[in-house]
């Protein structure tokens, strides 16, 4: 009784600041996004005076197994979800900028133009489906390698949901046009309060588990989710500092500004590559790709040198986002030769993954899901190698600013961060829905190719856009004269634009065949399919078993 | 140590921890990999030496090789501009109306003009200088402020109407609204429109041109470039050339503007892109007496043929 009034009380005051914030903002912005808080206000009010369980309700629809577990899964299950259809967006919103940079008619103003669209798909596909990813993952992972339950359970329901609030207001916000316009750091102050709120539970529950554990020793992959909390905390704080103008509206002033501000954006940007989408990521790697070919991680001081190295060099590499600009000369060579450095530490972490199937190889054959973990690290090789490269300041003069820069963030974006979680996801669902297997696993198949090919239209066509753009801006005819004018280099690219709106368009059909199979999986159907490998398997030698061709007599 | 096994597939000896299933083998780093991060340490080392790299209190370390971006740059252009530097003297000394008696000369200035076009001027008059609506097309033979090359080098130094500049090309049109009614107005507009043979001649047009439109357009609306007023008899239209368009220009008549470049670009370069623009097409030649009408399209021939006495 007690507990429901408090948390009548709590909802009841937020809504109450909500309307005054309504009433006194002269930011029709920050009206509609506090509209918003007073609708979450509302709705939970509402939930909690009746004796109507909304959780129970949305359990059913999802199919949540009943009763207790050994583990506490609801907020993995919860975080799958979000994480495919946070995905639908993000890649939905991907295909349709493509499409508008290609043919320009296509921005729908003001709502929907490329500007305001454009941090809405990146937002959505790191944030939403890669966060969401590794909310989930992280909860499932710390759980069972400490062999404990999640400490502080209501929080870790509270850190799930203050998250998808924060990406429902970034998101809200983008299209109305609040922005700081700060890459991957668009939202404005109070989001980024309420992000900083959040973490911080999600930090408290995590550190909390790994107390708890029951296991003497920490394993590698919570090395890296707890380097991953920390740091992003770190970069989130600092990159977002800056004083509001009011107390009642969207608009904030950076506590930076210049160059200054410049690199200490960048800073923040690549890190958030280098510590969401790279440490963190590793972290699911970590775990899943052992479990899924069943054999022990490759090597065990590998992991422990390329940790430490990894997450010491990374943090200086972001002046090679600045290279050539008013970025003074010694931070633009600190950031060079620290993300060279970083190369093999990167490669560490692919070598571990892949040499881990040393034994179960025969199963890039059979398993489509081993087969998606060996193409998303065979990707993170690749672009932990073209990462490097382009930090080198010679050939950075080339690709800076131009597509180039785009083709690798999406290889490393596509093949590395959405293959790995596609295949988490696949590996997930059957075990938190306690179902014998997938709906098809030859759907895993024709998504993988899907995927894959798509991936390849898009680097190849970004690279030769890149590269066509950066050889036509610095094209001398014989006369010393530029040759191009920038709208020359823009009307060349026109077909490469294309290629790549294909290229998302496969990766999204992908995608879109993912939720299918997994929507069947949770409603319990199960496809009449033939097996994956057509010959037998043995395990144990790791090779197929093949019979013995009949002697044939010659004729 | 927990439970050390030999993984019977590698051979290797693992760990001895367990979590959730999961063991490690301690295998050694790879040689390769090893030696690769020393090098990549090794190379970084040495280029940290070489290159600015170390932030101090006031300045940073310089680099033993004393490399430093501005310094490229400033070596770059510098290397740039003493390529050029005899034939930007040259047109610099020879005045725009002589560019053209030496080919290579004025080849070279097109040349410069055409790279500097590219830079400054697309945005409006569009990639290939053909202009679009309000932004006149460069190519043609018509030309509202006159297309010798000394005018159009004034034209691009001190721009049209632009408020910055003293000796800016300025002129306006009187809006005629209010002063005719409807039926003067189509009037008008159709006459003007028969000029360049688009609609039927109309008297009561024609007397209305006479008295309010002949003084800055020409009795046969051809034109007065010292006025900035168009030629109307060239079926090249700035605003458009429907009856409509013609209407609105005559009611309320919209005024582009143009910057002026001198306190931008260097004389030279001004030179380069008249010399670029003239050779467009239609670029006109200085007589020393009576203006020379350019050379009509085929329309506004036979309307002139039919107006003129």
């Amino acid at each position: 009784m007690e507990a429901v009034v408090k948390r009548l009380g709590v909802w009841a005051l937020v809504l109450l600041a909500a309307i005054c914030a309504i009433a006194l903002t002269p930011d029709s912005g920050f009206a509609i996004h506090m509209g918003i808080v007073a609708l979450v206000a509302v709705i939970l009010i509402i939930a909690s005076l009746r004796s109507y369980d909304p959780l129970a309700k949305a359990q059913s629809i999802f199919r949540m197994p009943p009763g207790p577990s050994r583990y506490d899964d609801d907020v993995v299950r919860w975080g799958v979800i979000a994480t495919m259809f946070w995905g639908i967006a993000g890649l939905l919103a991907g295909v349709f900028i493509a499409a508008q940079l290609a043919y320009p008619w296509l921005n729908l103003e003001p709502y929907l133009n490329f500007g305001r669209l454009r941090p809405l798909h990146t937002s959505a596909v790191i944030f939403a489906f890669g966060g969401n990813a590794l909310l989930a993952t992280s909860f499932y992972v710390v759980q069972r390698t400490c062999r404990t339950t999640l400490a502080f359970p209501g929080m870790a329901r509270f850190v799930f949901w203050g998250y998808q609030l924060f990406i429902v207001l970034a998101a809200t916000g983008y299209l109305l046009g609040i922005t700081q316009s700060k890459e991957y750091a668009e939202p404005e102050w109070y989001v980024d309060l309420w992000l900083t709120i959040v973490w911080l539970a999600y930090l408290a529950v995590y550190v909390g588990t790994i107390l708890r554990r029951h296991e003497p020793h920490i394993y590698v992959a919570n090395w890296f989710y707890l380097a991953f909390i920390i740091t992003i905390a770190m970069l989130h704080v600092v990159n977002n500092l800056a004083i509001p103008v009011s107390l009642l509206g969207t608009k904030s002033y950076s506590a930076f500004a210049g160059v200054q501000d410049a690199l200490t954006q960048w800073w923040y940007g690549h890190n958030a590559v280098g510590f969401f989408l790279t440490a963190g990521f590793l972290a699911m790697m970590y775990y899943f790709v052992p479990k899924q070919a069943g054999r022990p991680v490759y090597s065990y001081r590998l992991s422990i040198i390329h940790f430490w190295s990894l997450i010491f060099l990374y943090i200086w590499a972001g002046p090679h986002h600045l290279h050539y600009t008013a970025l003074p000369d010694w931070a633009q060579t600190l950031g060079m030769v620290f993300s060279i450095m970083l190369w093999m530490p990167s490669w560490g972490g692919m070598i571990n993954g892949l040499m881990t199937l040393n034994g179960a190889w025969d199963k890039v054959r059979t398993d489509p899901i081993i087969r998606m973990m060996v193409l998303a690290l065979a990707f993170y090789g690749m672009s932990t190698f073209e990462g490097p490269m382009l930090s080198i300041k010679a050939v950075n003069s080339l690709s800076h600013y131009t597509d180039w820069t785009i083709g690798h963030v999406h290889s490393g974006a596509l093949g590395w961060n959405g293959m790995i979680t596609f295949a988490c996801v696949y590996y997930l669902v059957p075990r938190l829905w306690q179902k014998e297997r997938l709906y098809s696993l030859r759907m895993i198949n024709w998504h993988f190719w899907l995927a894959t090919l798509g991936i390849v239209f898009y680097a190849a066509s970004m690279w030769v856009a890149g590269i066509t753009q950066g050889l036509m801006w610095r094209e001398y005819g014989s006369d010393g004269y530029l040759v191009n004018s920038f709208v020359d280099t823009v009307a060349a690219l026109h077909p490469m634009y294309i290629l790549r709106a294909v290229g998302g368009l496969m990766y999204l059909s992908g995608a879109l065949i993912m939720v299918y199979n997994i929507w069947m999986t949770i409603a319990g159907k199960l496809r009449d399919e033939a097996p994956m490998g057509d010959t037998a398997h043995d395990e144990a030698a790791d090779r197929p078993i093949l019979s013995e061709p009949a002697a044939q007599p010659a004729e | 140590m927990a439970n050390k096994r030999i993984d019977q597939p590698t051979g290797t000896e693992t760990v001895g921890h367990e979590w959730d299933g999961i063991e490690e083998l301690n295998t050694p780093l790879p040689r390769w990999w090893l030696w690769t991060f020393y090098a990549t340490i090794a190379w970084a080392l040495v280029y940290v030496v070489l290159y600015p790299a170390w932030p101090l209190i006031d300045k940073a370390t310089d680099g033993t090789l004393g490399w430093s971006s501005r310094g490229q740059l400033a070596k770059e252009m510098s290397a740039a501009d003493a390529a050029r530097e005899g034939v930007v003297r040259q047109i610099a000394a020879t005045d725009i109306e002589q560019l053209a008696a030496s080919p290579e000369l004025m080849g070279q200035a097109i040349a410069g003009g055409a790279a500097a076009f590219k830079v400054n001027c697309v945005q409006c008059h569009g990639a290939g200088a053909a202009g679009s609506p309000g932004y006149p097309n460069l190519n043609d033979d018509d030309w509202i402020w006159g297309g010798t090359l000394s005018e159009i080098e004034y034209t691009i130094t001190h721009g049209i109407r632009w408020e910055g500049d003293d000796a800016t090309r300025a002129n306006y049109m009187p809006a005629f609204q209010g002063m005719f009614d409807a039926g003067q107005v189509n009037a008008l507009a159709g006459h003007v429109l028969s000029l360049s043979g688009k609609a039927k001649p109309n008297a009561a047009g024609a007397n209305l041109f006479a008295e309010n439109c002949a003084a800055c357009h020409g009795p046969a609306g051809g034109g007065m470039p010292e006025m900035g007023a168009p030629a109307l008899n060239d079926a090249i239209w700035l605003f458009g050339g429907t009856e409509a368009e013609v209407k609105k220009q005559i009611l309320n008549p919209r005024h582009g503007v143009m910057p002026a470049w001198n306190e931008r670009l260097d004389p030279v370069t001004i030179k380069m892109l008249a010399a670029y623009v003239h050779s467009r097409g239609g670029g006109q030649e200085a007589a020393p007496a009576a203006t020379e009408t350019p050379a009509p399209t085929d329309v506004a021939q036979a309307a002139k043929a039919e107006n003129d006495g």
